[in-house]
């Protein structure tokens, strides 16, 4: 009997120290840093020593300087460039794979591949094939007679170039995704599609299409997000330039950081990122709440 | 339903064609790695080298402290994946399979930061690693991360298709809550733990931001981050750095190919909530 109270006891102290150890390390450096993000964000704050409130300060500094609006024009350009074009050929590619067909199983791996390489190494190879003397591109490109581009070193083509760079990793993503969502749908919708007298775009449309929406859903917003939080290819393929053609803003904010050890107007842009991230969190719980 | 052959046969070769130019990075980086210097930046382009320079890799690991930098992301990746799935895999199991005061609160918490990705806390984070005394060091790179939410959260998914008779029954037969744990819970969920570990080990190997924030010193520098800075460096040739990166990418396309089926399942699984 003695042992039964013991675990009673334990069975209610035992989820406690279960989930302690993740407890302390998200307050520690989740929770904890939104807030000291945001207190941050009302000083002059240098990143070694020295800080001085200034109330809203960096914020009316921020909402004063052009490149943050430059920034955050170009994180919208690179996520309006990426999300579309990757989800729409992420789902013909998941189409066109969710067939039997020769090779499968390699062309997905293919596609899919770019997804597991990291970014670092994904902006050199791409830096390597837009060199403008010696890059692959340029020489295909002379080989019609077309004079050498500066890709990345081009303020029109500069942001271009990383967003074909973006197409090749997310492409592989959006397909893999949309691929599970195809083979969830159940063959029975289609054939009574089909005794209903559809044709092939009319089953895609009538029935592909709605039954992928929770998908679409998912899909879109991991990748309005991951556009937002575009850092690792810019930083390796131009670091933001040329000028700040391809400066973005978590890039912009790691800049001001850390290597112009503002900290406080840092962290004012931060908040700023934090605010359009919740509101984007809104909107997903929102729509998830319209499909169930 | 039967597709005609002709449809098929120009699938398939609309898919070659994707394929083939999806593929054209990583030959052309191939090509170039093993090239002479001078060959690789010649005028004509062949995909095969006129002569094949194996010795390029050595000269590349002499070039940079490559290895030095394999070394520390193998021990921070290592030691992430133990603790990361451990206490992930702890807490998932809590919130599955036990009734407790402030679970939906503290869960919900968890909940509200899967979308906040780490970029937008770099500054403080910068400060509470400065504080700890885990600048440069390997703590700063192991522990900071190893909650995440993305895996609480699967984990939690996945426990709660645990049946319950056989926690009770072990309880009946006097065990512990943590030997409960770890001798039936987690000989359970072979999966899961399989998709972490995966996950783990690939943001692990992957990640930039993080190291660019705790690591200074160039003898702790990981991979990725000594990749980043070698761009920079005048001193390295196009050669070397094809190399290198063709380095880098190895074990992580060794580990996609052998587990290619979990990475679909993580990444399809870990977003189909609610």
């Amino acid at each position: 009997m003695s042992g039964h109270w013991y675990q009673k006891r334990s069975i209610k102290i035992a989820p406690y120290l279960f989930i302690a150890p993740n407890m302390i390390l998200f307050l520690t450096f989740m929770i904890i840093p939104i807030f000291f993000t945001f207190y941050i964000s009302f000083f002059d704050w240098e990143i070694l020593g020295g800080a001085q409130f200034k109330g809203f300060g960096n914020y009316a500094e921020m909402f004063a300087d052009d490149v943050f609006w430059i920034s955050l024009w170009n994180t919208v350009y690179y996520t309006i460039g990426t999300v579309p074009l990757s989800m729409v050929l992420g789902l013909a590619g998941a189409i066109l794979l969710n067939r039997k067909i020769p090779l499968r199983a390699f062309f997905r791996g293919v596609f899919f591949a770019p997804v597991v390489v990291s970014l670092v190494a994904t902006g050199l190879i791409w830096a390597w094939l837009y060199n403008p003397n010696f890059g692959l591109f340029n020489h295909l490109l002379s080989m019609v007679g077309i004079e050498p581009i500066g890709w990345l070193t081009s303020k029109t083509l500069a942001m271009p170039a990383v967003i074909i760079t973006t197409l090749w990793v997310r492409i592989g993503y959006c397909l893999v995704i949309y691929l599970a969502g195809l083979q969830a749908i159940p063959e029975s919708l289609y054939e009574a599609a089909v005794i209903d007298g559809a044709n092939s775009w009319q089953k895609f449309w009538y029935v592909t299409l709605p039954m992928l929406k929770p998908t679409t859903v998912f899909v879109l917003v991991i990748s309005v997000i991951y556009g937002f939080m575009v850092f690792d290819l810019v930083y390796t393929m131009t670091n933001g330039g040329p000028g700040h053609a391809t400066t973005v803003l978590v890039q912009y904010i790691f800049r001001k950081a850390f290597v112009e050890g503002e900290m406080g107007y840092a962290s004012a842009l931060g908040t700023f990122l934090f605010i359009i991230m919740m509101i984007f969190t809104l909107i997903q719980l929102k729509l998830g709440r319209e499909r169930s | 339903m039967k597709a005609a052959p002709y449809k098929t046969g120009f699938i398939f070769i609309l898919l070659a064609a994707a394929a083939a130019v999806f593929l054209i990075p990583f030959v052309w980086m191939l090509s170039t790695a093993l090239k002479t210097p001078a060959e690789a930046v010649g005028r004509d382009i062949h995909i095969i080298p006129k002569q094949w320079m194996w010795s390029n890799f050595t000269d590349a690991l002499n070039a940079a402290p490559f290895m030095g930098y394999v070394a520390n992301t193998l021990i921070v990746a290592v030691f992430a994946v133990v603790l990361t799935v451990f206490i992930n895999c702890l807490a998932g199991y809590a919130f599955a399979k036990y009734d407790f005061k402030g679970r939906e609160l503290c869960f919900a918490m968890v909940l509200s930061t899967l979308m906040i990705p780490t970029q937008i806390v770099m500054v403080p984070n910068f400060y509470i690693l400065k504080e700890l005394g885990w600048l440069n060091t390997y703590v700063g790179l192991i522990v900071p991360r190893a909650a995440e939410a993305f895996g609480l959260f699967l984990a939690r998914q996945y426990m709660t298709n645990i049946p319950n008779e056989l926690l009770e029954a072990a309880r009946i037969d006097g065990s512990g809550e943590f030997s409960i744990f770890t001798k039936i819970v987690l000989p359970n969920v072979k999966p899961l733990i399989a998709v972490l570990v995966i996950f783990t080990f690939m943001w692990r190997w992957n990640d930039l931001i993080w190291p660019l924030i705790a690591i200074s010193e160039k003898s702790m520098y990981t991979v990725q981050l000594g990749l980043a800075m070698a761009k920079g460096e005048h001193f390295i040739d196009w050669t070397t750095l094809m190399c290198l990166t063709l380095l880098s990418i190895i074990p992580i396309l060794i580990v996609f190919l052998l587990f290619q089926r979990y990475f679909v399942q993580g990444m399809t699984t870990s977003g189909m909530k609610e």
